[in-house]
């Protein structure tokens, strides 16, 4: 806790000026509301309307939480599929590097298009943004394992199954969950974007139907919203590292110690 | 009886001729060492006797049997203590047995207490010195299943006092433990005071320029390395091998 607020305290800070400055600059200038909404005029449609919206907010939280976990999924099975198997690798990894070259904005309405509005348009959205940061630094994890370790366990008679779980798995972790990382917020961008073109509630329609209404407050509620899921999404997978990759946490407190 | 014959060997890579007519063998319970100047493919030759490369030509007997080409009968410890970082001492000093099949708990933490490691055996690799970590390294290859023991320049990163120390902890493990060990090295005082015969490799291509029985008693002592006998032999080897080098 003490840790957190001497390290935290300058971005608070810069926070705090930030929206300061937002609030007085509407006052100063005398910004309609409709133009730009002082933050404390957010702050308040936040609370007094969060029983008319937070049925969009859950909606979304279901989305990126089922998006994110699918799509995690098949990034840790493309990444080992690829890894295991090299005719994979060498045919395949043209065509991942090409599928994120796909504008997901012109993909999305033709997905709605075959697939309607329900989840799955969105699921398969969320999934493609979501697998390749995880699949591209868990291959790289996989190939970075330390080379004598690996003639280690060859000269003792390993075989290929063994050495990727003994070897392998456990050093693509930290690669693992850098990818995670990136694909968190990703996935709350995919799940905002595909609800954007076409769904019955979430939070991407809550804005349209905010902007079509000129409500700017209630789009930088909207915003305010999906920067904090994405934070605590972070955050979540922060936590988690710590947990699963104790050593690495304790050898980079160590190299602290000695300046 | 002859535990590890080395018939022959070629090796080339390319154009590059690494191994030229290797051949020695090595008494079971035997310690040998291998001398050569850096790059003379002192590793090359533990790649090929560890079956993880496949010699040009030539045969690697292990008891008779043929192991060219076919990992899994030596136990290797390379030049970095190459513990598993995400495994405690325990954990990894059961990773050959673990390799091959049962795991003996009791065994490895009387190993791991003997070894002056008590109290370390769920600490992980980032929190013991230089000498422990090679210390449990040298464990996890004694509790491996595999009777011969290839050390790749264990001791070149510690320092002078540590590595006599761990020279000596080495000598008694061994004694008390009875495996074959090929040691390599390019350090001629190191060679000379652990092992029974030490083979001297040339320059690139690496072939075998001579061998030297080490005639001292055993159990060694720190002693040993200053009395005259020793530096004696350390001259004849020092001038055998300066000969190749120039």
């Amino acid at each position: 806790m003490r840790n957190l607020i001497i390290q935290g305290w300058r971005p608070a800070l810069v926070l705090i000026v930030l929206f300061a400055g937002w609030e007085l600059s509407t006052v100063v200038f005398n910004i309609e509301k409709w133009f730009l909404p002082p933050p404390s005029d957010i702050i308040t449609v936040g609370v007094t309307e969060w029983t008319d919206y937070n049925q969009h907010v859950f909606a979304t939280l279901k989305l990126i939480v089922i998006g994110f976990v699918i799509g995690s999924a098949s990034g840790v099975g493309i990444a080992i599929a690829l890894h295991l198997v090299p005719f994979l690798r060498q045919s395949m990894y043209p065509l991942i590097i090409l599928s994120q070259n796909i504008p997901i904005i012109v993909l999305a309405p033709l997905l709605v298009g075959w697939f309607g509005f329900g989840m799955f348009p969105k699921l398969i959205v969320i999934t493609l943004v979501c697998f390749f940061p995880i699949a591209i630094s868990l291959l790289s994890g996989f190939q970075q394992a330390d080379r004598d370790l690996s003639h280690y366990m060859q000269m003792a008679g390993a075989t290929k199954r063994q050495i990727f779980r003994k070897l392998e798995w456990p050093n693509a972790l930290p690669s693992l969950f850098s990818g995670l990382k990136i694909s968190a917020t990703y996935s709350v961008m995919g799940a905002v974007i595909s609800e954007w073109l076409g769904a019955n509630n979430g939070l991407g329609v809550y804005m349209t139907l905010a902007s079509s209404s000129f409500r700017p407050d209630r789009i930088f509620v909207a915003i305010f919203i999906i920067v904090a899921i994405s934070l605590l999404f972070f955050l979540l997978i922060v936590w988690l590292e710590k947990r699963v990759i104790h050593w690495q946490t304790a050898e980079k407190r160590d190299s602290h110690d000695t300046p | 009886m002859t535990h590890l014959d080395v018939k022959h060997i070629q090796q080339s890579f390319g154009d590059q001729h690494v191994l030229d007519d290797i051949q020695f063998s090595v008494d079971e319970g035997e310690f040998v060492s291998i001398l050569g100047p850096s790059g003379s493919g002192k590793s090359t030759l533990f790649r090929l006797i560890g079956g993880i490369e496949t010699p040009t030509s030539g045969d690697i007997h292990l008891n008779g049997r043929s192991i060219t080409g076919k990992p899994g009968s030596v136990s290797y410890t390379p030049q970095s203590p190459s513990l598993f970082p995400w495994r405690t001492v325990l954990e990894n000093v059961l990773l050959g047995q673990e390799i091959q099949g049962e795991k003996d708990y009791d065994k490895a933490l009387d190993m791991i207490e003997r070894a002056g490691l008590a109290s370390y055996e769920h600490a992980y690799p980032h929190e013991l010195s230089g000498g422990m970590k090679q210390r449990a390294s040298f464990i996890r290859s004694i509790l491996s299943p595999q009777s011969l023991i290839l050390l790749d320049e264990p001791f070149s990163a510690l320092d002078e006092f540590t590595r006599i120390d761990m020279q000596q902890w080495l000598l008694s493990m061994w004694e008390n433990h009875k495996r074959t060990i090929v040691f390599v090295t390019h350090n001629i005082e190191e060679a000379m005071f652990l092992s029974d015969r030490v083979i001297i490799l040339s320059h690139r291509p690496a072939t075998i320029q001579s061998t030297f029985d080490i005639p001292f008693s055993r159990p060694r002592h720190e002693d040993l390395l200053l009395s005259q006998d020793f530096l004696t032999l350390k001259k004849d080897i020092y001038h055998d091998m300066r000969q190749s080098h120039t």
